[in-house]
């Protein structure tokens, strides 16, 4: 265990402690004891920057499982690192939020705290660990806890549909990513992320590259809410606004991109990660932005803005790859996709984090989250209007903030696609600035939406169900830093290029480690297309939002029941009902229908393999003679056997079986064999009279008509499949005998070893002595049980509920 | 022989399946002692049907049957015969709590979770 191993295992280990600093210091906010464990991680994180700035990193391991090559393996790298600090700085922001947001008294602070806890050792763990299956037990970690937090108010419906959602959807594709990590192992016979970029050359010729590439995207894209599997992101608005300030904008469903831009360097070369990952993230960013300008809810335009950042900075990823294919790293124009990516990451964090804190303010100070009952709140929340102005604008995209920068470095990344001249992007290529900018208009559009409808206009206070007023300083702190971060990336970006960008792009695409590789974010960037493109954003999408009464309409013309989400709850109610209609055909309850389950099974699979398999055979050759005796034995147990069928009394049955038995003795007699011969005849007689005791204490059929059997025509079909079956397994049995017999060694040793001449009886007692006496055991069993039945009568318990 | 025993045993089986395949009790547990008669035979025949004597030593007999599938069958049948008395009893004490002795009625009943 080094340092890095105890950061990672901090939160978990304070998450234990959680609940006795709750019980024990009732008087004192519970966040108050967990706040200091982030501000100390991201001062220790912070430390690591001298080192990546380098372009080294730190590795660190510790033993887990060694003898599955499963190790817990710690690696800072600048992409990891600027994780890192993003999970723990806006972790500790949160905390601090959340000890003026839930109250003290009402909430379950113990609870929240363990998850949230449990939320950010898991994340810390999923970008730092080196090895893929630890990397997949934080993954799911961070499912568990998001759930846990979306859940916390499980006194609600909503919360409860929302947290199950989530959950169903980031397992699946967590469990698909597993999928995909195995099949890596199976290509690069190692777990280590380091190890497998290493060799990706080879990986790309493999058969398996391609399932393990779909797999694995799949994981990273239910995580990272990319279409269609965004559905979960806006249900899971129904947690405390801290918890979506912090997993749903900052940090969970930004471990998609993570694991997208940490597993590059092994998929990139492949078109179609290429392809899959920038055009769904393009037509998630699309399909997000449109979508949440219908949204009535704050924070449900803030969970599709999310949505559609994140679709930006997964395309950006995307064509990213694209600067695998070119030899000339130096001026390679898609660099510049991968840095727009991380510079967006960045900004997205904080922006999204300070407006969702806006937006919770806004809750907790007028009651209500609907666009339609807010307005005019400028006079009263001065300083949450600016928060929002500065978060609002930036995420619109407009100068001077941060926002500004990574929209037009996005913008020159899109039109660069024009220039490509692999996978096909030189025909389709010019789709992508084209979707770009008219989703950055529906952005635009959301975001003068959630300020202006917000803080504008006339106030409805009579709809309200508090008299808003500006919230308490502790609430505003974690907002304004955020808000300030905003303002200072954007006006001297270069803060960031050198500290983080650069090694977290040169983590993405190694091969500039050898290359002296410069960001520089020029704020001014000269008269170009992309500020035009900007212009014209801002021009039309304000001309839409101002008429944006008049076409609203077109968001009534696609019928809610066709939407995705009507997709998912169609599923899961068609996977309910039929797996419930299949249960209830199976699974009747009838004892004769399970039999026949297995009787055909039975008939099937030793029918069909006999054949099958040709082992099938028949040798007459070493067949013992055939008496007359025996022939009228058989005849015997024939007639009597098939007359128990169609015994018309059970009377009759019980004799005829007595009559089977007694045979089944003569033939013992035959062939040799007198103890048993012995044996079956006394038992036989027992069971007969057993039979008609029970026969006895049935009532009198007088009731019930002693009716034949009812003819079953699949009875008789499943049993002469049945028997034809062990028929032909017998002769075939018989027919190859593979080697002799071991009996010789008894009939040798009877007298000699043990000292007896009936050889029967010296193998129960002397030389399979263990088989007689469980046997007895069994007998023993069976009389206690029969006894214990008759004796035994506790009441029924019908009398209960 | 062997190939009359198979036959034979074959039939044992069949209609042991059929009567298991019955709505009465008593008539699956008539359908388990066919199906044991059947086993057992099936062990013997299996063993080969070779003449030879008795398998008690003696000085006489230079050939003797195969001991081992006897004493197997001899265990078979003293515990298919602990398993049929405690089915009968079970199916009588069924009939006296639940009144009746078809199967296709002894279903798990509504309330019972």
């Amino acid at each position: 265990m080094t340092s890095l191993h105890w950061a990672v295992f901090a939160p978990f280990i304070l998450a234990i402690f959680v609940p006795l600093l709750y019980k024990w210091f009732r008087g004192i906010h519970t966040g108050w004891f967990i706040l200091f464990l982030p501000v100390l991680l991201f001062t220790y994180f912070a430390n690591f920057i001298s080192v990546t700035m380098q372009g080294q990193s730190v590795t660190k391991s510790a033993a887990w499982i060694p003898s599955l090559k499963i190790e817990v393996d710690f690696y800072v790298d600048g992409l990891s690192l600027l994780f890192s600090l993003l999970i723990t700085g806006i972790g500790a922001l949160v905390i601090l939020y959340s000890i003026f947001y839930l109250s003290k008294d009402k909430e379950k602070l113990n609870q929240f705290y363990v998850y949230l806890l449990l939320f950010m050792g898991a994340m810390l763990g999923v970008v730092l660990s080196d090895n893929l299956i630890v990397l997949y037990m934080f993954w799911e970690f961070t499912s568990v806890s998001s759930f846990l937090l979306i859940g916390y108010w499980n006194e609600r419906e909503k919360s409860r549909y929302g947290a199950l959602k989530s959950m169903i959807i980031t397992v699946l594709g967590g469990l698909s990513m597993l999928g995909g990590f195995t099949l890596l192992y199976f290509m690069g016979e190692t777990f280590s992320i380091r190890t497998l970029v290493s060799q990706s050359g080879n990986l790309f010729e493999h058969s398996l590259f391609i399932p393990a590439l779909l797999l694995i995207l799949l994981g990273a894209f239910t995580k990272s809410a990319q279409f269609p599997f965004h559905i979960w992101l806006p249900d899971a608005m129904e947690a405390p606004t801290p918890v979506s300030a912090y997993l749903h904008s900052a940090t969970m469903v930004k471990a998609g991109i993570y694991l997208v831009a940490r597993l590059s360097p092994i998929f990139a070369e492949s078109g179609v990660w290429l392809w899959l990952v920038s055009a769904v993230g393009l037509l998630t960013l699309f399909w997000g932005s449109f979508s949440a300008i219908k949204q009535t809810d704050l924070k449900g335009i803030l969970a599709y803005s999310t949505v559609s950042q994140l679709g930006l900075i997964m395309s950006l990823l995307g064509l990213g790859a694209a600067a695998l294919h070119y030899e000339n790293l130096d001026d390679n124009i898609f660099m510049a996709a991968t840095v727009a990516a991380i510079f967006h990451l960045i900004n997205h964090a904080t922006f999204k984090g300070s407006l969702f804190m806006a937006a919770g303010i806004i809750d907790h100070e007028t009651g209500t989250r609907d666009i339609r009952r807010l307005g005019g709140l400028m006079p009263f929340m001065p300083i949450t209007f600016t928060i929002t102005v500065i978060g609002g604008f930036s995420m619109a995209g407009l100068p001077p903030f941060n926002g500004f920068l990574s929209k037009e470095m996005f913008f020159t990344s899109m039109v660069n696609v024009l220039q490509l001249d692999i996978f096909n992007l030189e025909t389709w290529g010019l789709l992508f600035p084209v979707i770009a900018w008219v989703a950055s208009i529906f952005t635009f559009i959301y975001s003068m939406i959630l300020v202006f409808k917000t803080f504008t206009g006339k106030a409805q206070l009579e709809k309200l169900e508090r008299k808003p007023h500006e919230a308490p300083i502790g609430m505003l702190i974690s907002p304004v830093i955020l808000a300030s971060l905003v303002i200072i990336f954007g006006i001297f970006p270069n803060l960031l290029s050198a500290t983080l960008i650069e090694p977290a792009v040169s983590s993405i695409q190694p091969a500039l480690a050898d290359h002296d590789f410069h960001v520089h974010i020029a704020f001014w960037h000269g008269w170009t297309t992309e500020l035009k493109m900007t212009l014209g954003v801002v021009l039309i999408g304000g001309i839409l939002y101002i008429t944006l009464a008049k076409w609203k309409g077109i968001y009534d013309l696609l019928p809610s029941r066709l939407s995705l989400n009507g997709l998912y709850d169609g599923t899961l109610s068609v996977i309910d009902k039929g797996t419930s209609l299949l249960s209830e055909k199976v699974m009747t309850g009838s004892i004769r229908r399970y039999l026949i389950y297995i009787f055909l099974f039975f008939f099937v699979v030793l029918g069909i393999s006999l054949f099958q398999k040709d082992a099938f055979q028949l040798d007459t050759n070493n067949l013992a003679p055939i008496g007359i005796f025996e022939l009228i034995l058989a005849a015997a147990m024939v007639i009597g056997s098939i007359s128990i069928l169609f015994a018309k009394s059970r009377l009759t049955s019980i004799i005829i079986l007595g009559a089977v038995g007694y045979t089944v003795s003569l033939f013992f007699v035959l062939f040799r064999a007198p103890d048993l011969a012995l044996t079956q005849l006394v038992i036989e007689t027992i069971s007969v009279a057993l039979f008609l005791l029970c026969f006895y204490h049935l009532p009198k059929l007088s009731s019930r008509k002693e009716e034949r059997m009812t003819f079953k025509l699949n009875n008789a079909l499943v049993s002469i499949g049945v028997g034809t079956v062990v028929t032909l397994i017998a002769l075939s049995a018989h027919s190859q005998k593979l080697f002799d017999s071991i009996s010789s060694f008894y009939l040798e040793n009877a007298y000699k070893e043990a000292g007896g001449k009936n050889v029967v009886n010296v193998i129960l007692v002397d030389f399979r002595g263990l088989d007689t006496m469980f046997e007895i055991t069994v007998l023993a069993i069976a009389a206690l049980g029969i006894f214990a039945m008759i004796r035994l009568r506790l009441t029924r318990r019908n009398d209960q509920p | 022989m062997e190939v009359l025993m198979a036959i034979v045993i074959g039939i044992l089986f069949m209609c042991a399946t059929y009567l298991m395949l019955s709505k009465s009790i008593l008539r699956i547990i008539v359908g388990t002692g066919l199906l044991s008669h059947g086993a057992h035979l099936l062990i013997l025949t299996m063993g080969g049907l070779k003449q030879g004597a008795v398998p008690i030593l003696s000085d006489a007999a230079g050939v003797y049957v195969d001991p081992l599938p006897q004493a197997l069958i001899l265990t078979a049948i003293v515990i298919s015969f602990g398993v049929t008395a405690f089915l009968l009893v079970l199916a009588y004490r069924a009939y006296q709590e639940l009144g009746t002795d078809n199967m296709e009625r002894l279903k798990g009943t509504d309330n019972h979770e």
